[in-house]
């Protein structure tokens, strides 16, 4: 037996030793995920190993460093008068843009606040040296000169101006290991700025960065930026994260996508980085301060703009002008604007008056309350008290068209509105008073109904006391009493004159005044309209050129 | 080049100062640490495995390669955040095997410290994939140009290094 260890002894020390470390392997290996701290043993271990490693480093860094503030603070000091005051005036530049930025900064928490969005805001951060490295580049590790006496924490986010860097693992009193996201075993949540796609950040092969699991979306394109999503509830949201390099098909998950990404923060150069110490969904008492100071000397800054502004334009308010007497005015006493403009009511409403035709949920689709005979509708006829409120005085088919389209003929005779149907007919059937053939007639008879909103529609008006073939409708029936016949062949052209026309309507009340029929046809020209887009008046005196070639602008009242 | 141990010269037990065992290992670690964070393909190298295989070919007793093996491999283990143990095995392993093969083989001359050196960083890179890869379940990525150019670099520095830690040998 004692020849047997003797003779395998280096095998067994071998085997024993193994055998000891695949235990410890196994132990640390079983722990279950939630538990990510060391077994105190293995915490021991590392914090005996990263003392004696770290402080000949620190002294190291130190000594460097002491070195270069002698250098840079006492020796190399050339040109520092002129930096500093040239610093000088960015800073007085600075300040003016933080003044005028604050406003839009204060407006977007506002905003924020109103839609519940809990925004993570750094306020306390705590800026540290990397001493270190693991020293193998199968782990991103680096060590940095604040530990637990400064208030670290485990899975603390670390950052450059930059960019994320990684988070805190292991905190040991005056020393803490920061996994890089290069580390294959990380995971960071971040989101494609351009796109929107979510994913996890994790490292690869050969320090190289990488988002997995993506799917595959040919809208990501190298150089779009990459942004922290939150999601992993260490990094805020938004922080810069770096840019797409390429995408790569995963090997694992063949549909799948992985994105190489490029680091903001340089990875293989850190120095310096700030350690996320406090986070919260405010900002902070001295964020608050810093705030309020800058706004006090925005609202200084604009009250001088203001002042200046004030002074070289003119008053908005003439103390000496008289009174508005505009009951439509809508600016109020300040000269702000208050209220939109309403449009003038209209002297003779039509289908197009605001408030004139009953709302769509009233209607039925289809609804006829005129029966149709042969297709077209038996309109009865109407008593011999109907009223015209306007009567067409133009000479031209077209005019009295239009009068007619423009006419409520509430109650019509039958046979004015025969004559107007008739009228109507004709105009649309090709004896058109530009003399130009109409090429479609209006092919579907439609409702005359004035509750259907179809019948204010000019083409649809134009047929509805007409059928397709041309034949008058009014003539077959009775109207009723009540009912509004709208006649519109030409919208534009049969607008309502403007009081400042010389055009007088006849009184509305001549309501036994039948409706004069339309004389000849007559070409109705080219009309000249004024810039504020009112009628020409009937007393428009002709222009000599255009007397011979065209025939004169034709008012209604002409 | 004679790759069998010829002399009695070539079999000896080469012996250094106590403190040149204590230190090389954490010059080694320190070094590693401090200077991959200036420059970042440094990385690359493993002066601990260096450090390992000189004194387990010097010395040529297995089980203290064995034991300071895994001594030196704990230590690089625990300024890593993987688990306590990947580098220690692999670090045992090849002290056992650079002190079983010093007793044979002549580890004087350079050629064959290169060839050694090499082949032993190909064998400490494949059994950390494997307890990495296999046993904890961690992505780690085999590369084979990777890991042979990578073997071949720590084989040039290691002749190098073993050259200057000759120098801090005892002589009879």
């Amino acid at each position: 037996m004692e020849s047997f260890f003797s003779r395998y002894k280096n095998a067994l020390v071998l085997l024993l030793v193994l055998v000891m470390q695949l235990l410890v392997l196994a132990v640390q290996a079983k722990r279950p995920s939630k538990d990510a701290s060391d077994p105190e043993a293995v915490s021991l271990i590392r914090y005996v190993v990263v003392t004696v490693v770290a402080t000949p480093e620190r002294l190291l860094r130190n000594f460097g460093q002491s070195i270069e503030d002698v250098w840079f603070g006492y020796i190399d000091l050339i040109h520092v008068r002129r930096d500093n005051a040239s610093l000088k005036n960015q800073i007085e530049q600075l300040r003016l843009e933080q003044a005028s930025v604050v406003e839009d900064a204060r407006q977007g928490q506002r905003l924020q606040r109103l839609l519940g969005f809990k925004e993570h805001y750094i306020y306390q951060s705590l800026p540290a040296q990397v001493i270190g490295t693991s020293g193998t580049d199968q782990s991103g590790i680096v060590y940095i000169d604040k530990g637990s006496n400064d208030g670290l924490k485990p899975d603390m986010p670390v950052m450059t101006a930059d960019g994320i860097v990684g988070r805190l693992k292991d905190v040991f009193p005056s020393t803490s290991q920061l996994m890089l996201v290069s580390d294959p075993t990380s995971g960071v949540g971040v989101i494609l700025e351009s796109t929107r796609t979510r994913g996890v950040l994790k490292g690869g092969a050969f320090n190289q960065v990488q988002m997995i699991n993506v799917s595959p979306d040919d809208r990501i394109k190298p150089g779009d930026k990459i942004v922290t999503s939150g999601g992993d509830q260490i990094f805020p949201r938004g922080m810069p994260v770096g840019t797409v390099d390429r995408v790569v098909p995963d090997p694992d998950r063949d549909p799948l996508l992985d994105v190489i990404v490029h680091p903001s923060a340089n990875l293989a150069q850190l120095e310096e980085v700030l350690v996320i110490t406090g986070m919260g969904d405010a900002v902070s008492s001295q964020e608050e301060k810093d705030l309020a100071e800058s706004e006090a000397e925005g609202e200084a800054a604009q009250k001088r703009a203001s002042d200046i502004l004030s002074e070289r334009l003119p008053s908005k308010i003439d103390p000496s002008a008289p009174a508005d007497t505009n009951p439509d005015s809508n600016v109020d006493s300040t000269g702000n604007v208050v209220q939109p403009l309403h449009p003038p009511k209209p002297l003779a409403p039509d289908g197009f008056t605001p408030g004139s035709t009953p709302p769509a949920t009233a209607l039925t689709p289809g609804e006829r309350t005129v029966p149709v005979k042969n297709g077209i509708e038996d309109l009865p006829k109407a008593p011999a008290t109907a009223k015209i409120e306007r009567a067409p005085t133009t000479t031209g088919a077209t005019s009295a068209t239009s009068e007619a389209a423009t006419t409520h003929a509430a109650a019509k005779p039958a046979a004015d509105a025969a004559d107007a149907a008739k009228t109507s007919t004709a105009a649309r059937s090709g004896t058109a008073s530009s003399g130009v053939p109409l090429s479609k007639p209006a092919a579907k008879p439609a409702s005359s109904q004035t509750s259907n909103p179809v019948a204010h529609s000019p083409g649809a008006a134009s047929s509805g006391v007409a059928s397709s073939s041309g034949k008058p409708a009014s003539s077959a029936g009775s109207l009723k009493p009540d009912t509004k016949v709208h006649v519109i062949v030409d919208g534009p052209e049969n607008r309502a004159p403007r009081p400042s026309s010389t055009f007088n309507p006849p009184a509305s009340g001549s309501s036994t005044q039948p409706a004069p029929k339309p004389v000849t046809p007559a070409r109705n020209g080219p009309v000249v309209v004024p810039d504020d887009g009112s009628r020409p008046p009937a007393t428009m005196p002709k222009r000599p050129a255009d007397s011979n070639s065209s025939p004169a602008p034709q008012g209604h009242g002409a | 080049m004679a790759l069998m141990a010829s002399t009695r010269r070539e079999v000896d037990e080469r012996s250094f100062p106590l403190f040149i065992y204590i230190l090389a290992p954490l010059l080694a670690l320190g070094l590693q640490s401090l200077v991959t964070l200036h420059f970042l393909r440094f990385g690359m190298l493993d002066l601990p495995l260096m450090v390992v295989v000189y004194f387990a070919m010097a010395r040529r007793n297995p089980v203290t390669a064995t034991l300071g093996g895994a001594a030196v491999g704990i230590l690089q283990d625990a300024l890593t955040h993987q688990p306590i143990g990947v580098f220690g095995i692999a670090k045992a392993f090849i002290g056992y095997l650079a002190a079983s093969l010093g007793v044979r083989i002549d580890t004087e001359a350079h050629g064959t410290r290169l060839v050694l050196t090499f082949l032993f960083m190909l064998l400490h890179n494949g059994i950390d994939w494997v307890l990495v890869r296999h046993l904890l379940a961690q992505p780690l990525v085999w590369n084979w140009l990777h890991e042979l150019l990578r073997a071949a670099i720590n084989a040039l520095i290691a002749v190098v290094l073993f050259a200057l830690l000759d120098r801090a040998r005892i002589r009879e």
